[in-house]
């Protein structure tokens, strides 16, 4: 699950982590109001205002409506008012949101850190992720912060930093001072960087995080260690343990179909091809939609129904499958193995008689625990679906169907 | 032998007790596998299933001598399910349950470092020796007897490529799920130097998907030890990048994750690659000349 910048930015403060101080709006006259509590509380006039979208590219993006920046600094109250009109509502796109963008319902505004003094300000780059080889969390850390950091990963390769932290136990001591020294500090923002790279990473681990990127992290011009940005993603699997975060679930950010295809435990994610599909298990879904391109189609979406392919479940397939206007066939692939296939066939046959008439070619495929009951019930119902019990019939079918 | 069970296995489920653990333990008492008891805390002493409930894996193993644990419970507990057995002895332990999350595993496969314990799993069918032993959830009918290993990330797949096995006239010797999350305890890798090394096992098919680099590990071993065929196929040719394809691991992040990467690496390996999951088994056929 992915979190918004302000939700993140919560969520760290409660690990001691020092973030750019500011508030979630969704109305010009709340953003007002931030804004003077901001200028009151840091005494400067500069505040920046932040779209609040679970995309990346938000600085150099622009809303579609007004053509303003997903990020602003703004030196007055005044456009604050602007800026925040022109964003809130709007629709943001960036090189991570397609063409056609996303809408912003929140912006941050937040106090601004680019503030003069005794040192020089720096931006560094630092996140927090599982290395799936050497099956521990790693620490990735650049001098080289506030830019694409798949650019300095690919032009400069020497900048990025790796540390490893073992399993037993929290990030060490001169571990965290090891970063530290590798980004140049010194000083007040050394021992600060110190506490703020251990509090970040019991963060990461105390959250559940599958992801927590900091980039901008940023060096003030007083020696402060500070997240300006945050992008925090939550392990799933570990949801239940965090109802508070889970609460922080955003709906609005995700497919609308997708979210409804989970209200019904089906797994199911939008493609843009011409055939749907209903499977069970994972693995084969995703081996049905290669095949389906195999024989001249292509995938309409992934759809796992998992191990309960019933009448219900099929009924839901169907209906999510059949919004999409492109599908021009729908294969079914079940292999039953504890669950029966004449009780699917059973299923696909009252899910068809709900429905009504189903505009497209069906092709039902089920292999496994009684498989040829299944094809005969399929075969004598009467209605417009064709049976396969092979794999290659199938494809051979859905080869037919999009010619 | 075949690889990791087989007719003397002592099995024991871990959540025995629960409506999961109650009608998979059913299905492999009927299959066959010798299943000694199982282990639901706080109902020690009692029997279910016409076999004995332990408190604890370690009187398991004291009391009913098992060996090889099966774990049902929820994934709250999973990870501490795998270290209990690992703690106990348990030589191979298949972690069925799915869902667990991705920092309990990092501590449980932490945890086996330096132990005499295999974990298979989680979120996987199980392994299956056919005709002998299963420890798992797959529908033990597919699996014919005979002398082809099956390695593969995914269930369902797992039984299409049995079938298709059958189907062309040749059977399994052991089939191995090994799971689809991002943190499995045996790799691809691993399985496959089993089947190697196995005098039972003629020939493998290896079955992955996109996300991580267990394949591409499997097909570089594979290309210096080679003794026998092996038919391979990654699922999520189609997927798009970025997004989780159902498994919590099945996710392209880097160059390497794709399926056309990792086809091309397991095709210069050496391996028998097909690019549609339904050429598998006559595949097979015609790579040992039948």
């Amino acid at each position: 699950m992915n979190l918004h910048e302000y939700q993140a930015k919560e969520l760290l403060k409660k690990y001691n982590v020092p973030v750019q101080e500011g508030f979630a709006c969704s109305t010009v006259h709340e953003a007002e109001e931030a804004y003077r509590q901001i200028k009151n509380q840091s005494g400067s006039s500069f505040a920046v205002v932040k779209a609040q979208i679970h995309a990346g590219g938000r600085g150099k993006g622009t809303v579609k409506e007004s053509g303003i920046n997903g990020v602003k600094v703004a030196k007055n109250i005044d456009q604050i008012t602007e800026f925040a009109k022109g964003i809130l509502g709007g629709t943001l796109v960036t090189i991570q949101t397609g063409p056609a963008g996303k809408v912003v319902n929140k912006i941050l505004v937040a106090q601004d850190m680019y503030y003069d003094g005794p040192s020089e300000r720096k931006e560094f780059y630092l996140s927090i992720l599982l290395d799936r080889t050497k099956k521990q969390n790693v620490i990735m850390y650049s001098t080289e912060g506030g830019m694409n950091i798949e650019d300095v990963a690919h032009d400069t390769p020497e900048k990025i930093f790796k540390e490893w932290v073992h399993p037993g136990g929290p990030l060490q001591g001169f571990q965290a001072r090891k970063i530290a020294f590798n980004l140049g500090l010194s000083g007040e923002a050394f021992k600060n960087c110190v506490k703020f790279v251990t509090n970040l990473y019991n963060a990461y681990v105390g959250l559940d995080c599958g992801m927590l990127e900091i980039n901008p992290l940023f060096k003030a011009a007083d020696d402060k260690i500070i997240a300006v940005d945050c992008k925090m993603n939550i392990d799933d699997n570990a949801l239940m343990r965090h109802a508070d975060v889970a609460a922080m679930r955003d709906t609005t950010e995700e497919d609308p179909t997708e979210v409804e295809a989970g209200n019904h435990n089906l797994n199911f994610i939008k493609l843009d091809g011409n055939v749907g599909c209903m499977v069970n298990g994972a693995g084969l879904a995703m081996a049905t939609m290669d095949m389906i391109q195999l024989s001249g189609g292509q995938p309409a979406n992934f759809l796992d129904v998992g191990g309960t392919a019933n009448a219900q479940t099929v009924e839901a397939g169907f209906k999510i499958i059949l919004k999409d206007p492109n599908v021009k066939a729908i294969l079914i692939n079940i292999f039953g193995g504890i669950v029966r296939c004449d009780r699917v066939a059973a299923g696909v046959i009252e899910a068809y008689k709900t429905i009504g008439d189903i505009p497209v070619p069906i092709i039902v495929r089920l292999q496994g625990t009684n498989a040829e009951e299944a094809k005969k019930l399929i075969d004598e119902s009467g209605l417009k679906v064709q049976s396969a019990i092979q794999l290659s019939e199938a494809a051979e079918l859905v080869k037919q169907a999009v010619a | 032998m075949s690889i990791l069970v087989n007719k003397n296995s002592k099995v024991i489920v871990q959540g025995f007790t629960g409506t999961e653990g109650t009608f998979h333990a059913t299905q492999m008492i009927e299959y066959g596998t010798n299943l000694v008891g199982g282990v639901t805390p706080g109902k020690g002493g009692t029997t279910h299933l016409d076999r004995p409930v332990f408190n604890t894996v370690e009187e398991a193993v004291q009391k009913a001598g098992a060996n090889v644990s099966i774990i049902f419970v929820p994934p709250a507990f999973a990870a501490d399910a795998i270290m209990e057995a690992a703690n106990a002895g348990i030589e191979l332990v298949v972690c069925i349950t799915e869902g667990i999350p991705v920092q309990d595993m990092v501590k449980a496969k932490n945890y086996l470092v330096g132990t005499n314990t295999r974990l298979i799993g989680p979120n996987c069918p199980g392994v299956i020796t056919a005709g002998e032993c299963k420890v798992g959830i797959m529908p033990g009918f597919v699996f014919k007897q005979g002398r082809i290993g099956i390695v593969s990330k995914s269930g369902t797949l797992t039984y299409e490529a049995a079938d298709q096995v059958a189907k062309a006239g040749l059977g399994v010797s052991t089939a191995v799920g090994i799971g689809g999350d991002p943190i499995i305890g045996t790799t691809t890798k691993e399985a496959l130097e089993l089947f190697m090394n196995d005098p039972e096992t003629d020939a493998v098919v290896m079955i992955g998907e996109i996300g991580g680099g267990m394949e591409a590990e499997a097909a570089r071993w594979y290309k210096e030890n080679a003794k026998k065929p092996v038919v391979g196929f990654i699922a999520g040719q189609t997927a798009p990048p970025g997004r989780r394809m159902g498994h919590a691991g099945a996710i392209i992040g880097g160059a390497e994750d794709t399926a056309e990467a990792k086809m091309k690496i397991m095709a210069e390996c050496g391996i028998n690659v097909v690019a549609s999951p339904a050429d598998i088994g006559k595949t097979m056929a015609a790579v040992l000349g039948k």
